[in-house]
């Protein structure tokens, strides 16, 4: 209930701006420019365009994200637990160690250039294809943190619990320890989903016309900021919110399944 | 041949932590059927033993028998090994996110490849067999402490377990909590089942074991039935241990 609540007062606070900046500042009434903006030339399909687009770029970027940032999370963590170290563990956990540092080391917005523009340049890869590599990398490295921390927050004693029971590591892994490491990380994943979600607005930077850059050409069609920049934030707040919702039940969800 | 071997033949066990030396050559032999108690003060290695004997600490030198087969070789799959010998810790370990049932049956139905209903209706016996029946659908954390250890005795059962190893099992537990855990091992001593186990409880290991051993430094300092070890111990260290745990 609270929730619905603070959705509406987001929502209402955002309208009043929007209406009461317009009143003060605009000559013209607010109906006019929101049709010169939207509605002529159907400019409002940049905005729907532009939103599949980025919709499209996070949903894949957070699949990416996933699978790579649990495997490395896994294998950082078995290296930690293992009792001889050789020298082919070692390589692979300095490869892994040196992966994170230059992906959270860099800005996502250079790495995007540097895929397409660098490593992809002679090549046919289309643009969309390179922000799924890049933004999905990059999520990859934070997601890979978040869920060795959630592997060591689960007690040592599970995994000596399923070890004596006869379990694989990997057994072990995937029965016992990720389902708890799972459960305590998910307000940092919902988190990271978020800030994916609005990073990939710099998508523009390529060339792909997503929702950030949508509202950019509106802007550049109509010469006015106002409108186009506080359509594209609302969009923005709109899918983070509903993000934020979805996780929240997901958290209230595992609650349920004991402690 | 078979019944003259041991069930568990150890020997020359040596476990070393960096530059700490915590056994020092354990050699002890452990029958079918035998309830084995180990005590000792703390620090002297009666855990770390126990946890060498599945491997959940890799012994630094030493072999370890189990059934004739040597665990402590590389070509063993222990992970198949560890499924004969079970072990029960003093935190339980439970696992949070799955009911009493389903900790009882997922190592049968994963390891074992049994199915689930079948799993589930021996889980039943078992649980029945411990008297937790009616809590087959709670999830750990509703249970008291004496009834977890209870059900982890109950998850160690339903692998069909040829040795059942327990490290402290009632040292984490209320004063009031720890009879009815020491029934369910005294009931299980009397299945037949090897047991060892590593405990501060005294009248237990009076009662139920068929041989105490006393740990020090790392070695085993003395080994006899209960009455010799408890009434007439020859080891100086060993009065002295009495002396302040008989009280």
């Amino acid at each position: 209930m609270k929730r619905k609540k603070n959705l509406f007062f987001a929502i209402l606070a955002m309208l009043l701006i929007i209406m009461s900046t317009t009143v003060v500042s605009a000559q013209s009434n607010f109906i006019d420019k929101f049709h010169h903006n939207f509605i002529a030339d159907q400019r409002w399909k940049y905005l729907t365009n532009g939103l599949l687009i980025t919709l499209e770029i996070s949903v894949v970027a957070v699949l990416i994200g996933i699978v790579g940032g649990f495997l490395i999370a896994i294998l950082r963590s078995t290296f930690d637990t293992i009792e001889k170290k050789n020298i082919f563990t070692k390589t692979i956990n300095w490869i892994l160690k040196a992966y994170i540092t230059v992906i959270r080391g860099t800005p996502a917005v250079i790495q995007l250039m540097i895929i397409y523009f660098v490593v992809f340049a002679t090549t046919n890869v289309d643009k969309v294809t390179a922000a799924f590599i890049s933004f999905g990398i990059n999520s990859s490295a934070y997601i890979a943190e978040i869920v060795r921390s959630g592997i060591m927050s689960v007690d040592p004693g599970q995994f000596e619990a399923g070890r004596s029971l006869g379990f694989s590591h990997a057994g072990t892994m995937w029965h016992f320890i990720l389902p708890q490491a799972f459960k305590n990380i998910l307000p940092a994943l919902g988190n990271e989903f978020i800030v994916l979600v609005k990073e990939t607005s710099i998508a523009g930077y390529i060339g792909i016309v997503d929702l950030t850059k949508g509202g950019d050409i509106i802007r550049s069609r109509t010469y006015e900021a106002f409108l186009p920049l506080i359509a594209v934030a609302l969009i923005y707040l709109v899918i983070v919110m509903f993000l934020t919702m979805l996780v929240g039940k997901l958290e209230r969800r595992l609650k349920t399944d004991g402690k | 041949m078979e019944n003259n071997k041991p069930m568990i033949h150890v020997e020359g066990l040596c476990k070393s932590f960096g530059k700490i030396d915590v056994l020092n050559g354990v050699d002890i032999d452990i029958e079918k059927g035998e309830v084995l108690v180990i005590i000792g003060p703390s620090g002297c290695g009666k855990s770390t033993f126990l946890r060498c004997l599945n491997r959940l600490e890799e012994p630094t030198a030493g072999k370890i028998f189990l059934d004739g087969t040597e665990i402590t070789s590389p070509k063993t799959n222990i992970n198949q090994q560890r499924q004969k010998m079970m072990m029960v810790f003093q935190h339980f370990n439970l696992f949070p996110h799955k009911t009493i049932l389903q900790n009882l049956t997922i190592g049968p139905i994963k390891l074992k490849k049994m199915s689930k209903a079948e799993a589930e209706e021996k889980a039943m016996k078992i649980l029945e067999r411990i008297g937790m029946a009616e809590k087959a659908y709670a999830y750990p954390s509703q249970l008291s402490g004496g009834q977890k250890q209870r059900v982890a005795i109950g998850r160690a059962l339903a692998m069909d377990p040829e040795v059942i190893l327990f490290d402290e099992p009632t040292s984490a537990l209320d004063p009031e909590m720890v009879g009815e855990v020491l029934e369910v091992m005294k009931e299980l001593a009397k299945s037949g089942i090897t047991m060892i186990c590593v405990t501060h409880e005294m009248g237990f290991a009076r009662e139920v074991a068929s041989n105490i051993v006393f740990f020090d430094n790392g070695v085993v300092a003395e080994k006899g039935t209960p009455q010799e070890v408890l009434n007439n111990p020859k080891n100086e260290r060993l009065q002295n241990f009495l002396a302040k745990v008989l009280v």
